[in-house]
């Protein structure tokens, strides 16, 4: 018989081809060289449907190589269905090691949290972003809001912050909270929530935000600025969990999911399940906290 | 009174200051305008919105612009205003750069700037003026952002002032312009307009579409607050009684062009071009 060829197809190192692969890290060296800023890319097909992590694909497959150690969650939780198959998309591209462990990952894809522990220069992070324009919810032309930000014109922004605090007595922007970065470009931290924002600033680690519906890719380099917007009375807060502790650690100071088991009972898991699983065997990684203004 | 001539002390001042719409040709100021009874040029069909306006305007004075639909008023406050990009034309503020920059060279950052810290812009239609999406409160919030103050309580201080001034409930605040009366719209864009203490006001036809008496009350509370804050206002109108009532110095313009200016009691009692005589009869 003759066997078909066909479906003998390999694929190259990590799916994409080494040309669009270059395309995406030189809008990353871009990105990198303007913390902020917006960089438009290519965004080429992947086998999972637009927003539903392509632009995390794109930016972790073009950076990743044969040595590198790969580490995929969804929001905290490396065990979610999104952060499986993602993880072993990537695995049989690249035959890449993968782990759960935050301080042995190399290189990290999340969506819509940063680890609890704190990263290091050795380390990237990559965002799964699905809305990278922090103007869009006060102005829904692209045209414009382009123009805004390259002159710097953010008092809508600021508008919409204090009719927040005006209705309803405290700036509401839960996840995606707007920051300043390097003091220049208004970015959006993709959905992550306030509780991460403080561990954005003068990171060790880059992180790399990347939108693949929206085409556009942003960084923050290492140990670079990012300010939350507050005004001079109405200042930034991060969710505040006193007096919680974890039900399945009995670990507190971390971001917790708030889990109803029945019509009139709740308990706290911590979020991160790599943080979670190493409180339970006692041990305590190093966290940045950040103290609310009382 | 002719101040054209005295070059000192001076707030604004406007130098042939030109906007065609279409294609400009060398020929297009030259051959329209009031001589020709229109601004459409022949040759291109470009449209001369306003040519060859030359003004000062001095600290505290208010200039009336009159003229029929489509002379060229608005469009000459919106140029000044940089709402629309003249084509030709310098414009200096005594209060920026000590005069020295011509204001439409000016870059966009800078542009918008001048416009926040140094003027302000009442329009006709209250929603040109303000966000029907922000409260009261909110929109007067925006021109003291842009301006730099990030401070909330002040800022409510500040607009709870403001709307106090021009006689809006302070309690609806926080309430959007659109649950507003078309009265109460238009003083939230009056105390909009002056939150940052400018010396500059433009009034575009401000009581156009205001039953006559709130059109009264607005034009009071327009003239006190020009009284207790000294600031200079060029307001545009084609209603000679708010003409009247508010400015000391007017500028008649038809087809793009200024065809007589002067003291206000002066034009509409003795006014010479054929134009303004029509104006002023035909009103009285």
């Amino acid at each position: 018989m003759i066997a078909t060829r066909k479906f003998e197809h390999t694929y190259n190192f990590a799916f994409i081809d080494e040309r669009t692969k270059r395309e995406i890290r030189r809008k990353i060296l871009k990105a990198i060289a303007i913390p902020g800023y917006q960089v438009p890319y290519s965004s080429p097909e992947m086998p999972i449907a637009r927003g539903w992590g392509t632009g995390g694909l794109h930016a972790s497959l073009s950076i990743i190589g044969p040595d590198d150690v790969f580490k995929i969650i969804d929001q905290g939780s490396d065990a979610s269905v999104n952060a499986c198959n993602l993880r072993d998309f990537v695995r049989r591209m690249t035959s890449c090691r993968t782990t759960f462990d935050t301080a042995e990952a190399t290189l990290i894809q999340t969506r819509h949290r940063k680890p609890e522990e704190i990263l290091t220069e050795r380390q990237i992070i990559v965002f799964q972003v699905p809305q990278p324009e922090p103007l869009r919810s006060v102005e829904r032309y692209e045209f414009k809001t382009r123009i805004m930000h390259a002159e710097a014109d953010y008092a809508k922004m600021w508008v919409a912050l204090y009719e927040s605090y005006v209705k309803f007595g405290a700036i509401m922007n839960g996840a995606g909270y707007p920051v300043r970065v390097n003091g220049r470009y208004i970015m959006t931290p993709s959905p992550i929530p306030r509780w991460d924002v403080p561990n954005l600033s003068m990171a060790p680690c880059l992180h790399v935000f990347s939108a693949g519906r929206e085409k556009r890719l942003h960084c923050v380099p290492p140990f670079t600025r990012v300010e939350p917007l507050e005004f001079e009375d109405v200042k930034f807060r991060v969710e505040e969990f006193r007096e919680i502790v974890c039900a399945a650690s009995g670990g507190d100071r971390a971001f917790m999911d708030e889990i109803y088991e029945s019509e009139s009972t709740r308990k706290f898991v911590i979020n991160d399940s790599d943080f979670l699983d190493k409180v339970r065997l006692g041990q305590r990684p190093p966290q940045r906290l950040f103290q609310n203004p009382v | 009174m002719n101040c054209q001539d005295s070059d000192t002390g001076w707030l604004l001042r406007v130098r042939n200051l030109t906007k065609i719409y279409g294609e400009p040709i060398a020929t297009s100021v030259q051959y329209t305008g009031p001589r020709f009874n229109s601004n459409i040029c022949p040759e291109t069909d470009a449209i001369v919105a306003c040519a060859e306006i030359n003004f000062d305007l001095y600290p505290g004075e208010v200039l009336g612009i009159v003229g029929e639909s489509g002379s060229g008023k608005s469009t000459l406050i919106q140029l000044l205003y940089f709402d629309q990009v003249a084509t030709a034309g310098e414009v200096y503020l005594s209060a920026l750069d000590e005069a020295q920059t011509n204001l439409l060279t000016l870059s966009n950052q800078r542009k918008r700037h001048a416009r926040n810290t140094l003027m302000g812009m009442v329009y006709q239609n209250p929603r040109d003026g303000l966000n029907f999406g922000f409260s009261a409160g909110g929109n007067i919030a925006e021109k003291l952002l842009m301006a730099g103050s990030f401070h909330v309580g002040r800022i409510r201080e500040r607009a709870a002032y403001l709307l106090g001034k021009t006689e809006v409930p302070v309690a609806r605040m926080d309430h959007t312009p659109s649950t507003f009366s078309g009265g109460m719209q238009q003083r939230v864009q009056i105390s909009k307009a002056i939150a940052n203490n400018p010396p500059l006001l433009f009034l575009d036809e401000v009581t156009s579409g205001l039953d006559v008496s709130v059109q009264a009350r607005v034009l009071d509370l327009i003239r006190q607050l020009q009284r207790e804050l000294g600031v200079s206002m060029i307001v545009v109108s084609h209603d000679l009684a708010v003409i009247r009532m508010l400015t000391d110095r007017t500028m008649v313009m038809k087809n793009g062009r200024i065809v007589e200016s002067g003291l206000t009691d002066q034009i509409l009692q003795d006014p010479q071009h054929a134009y303004t005589q029509l104006l002023v009869s035909s009103l009285l």
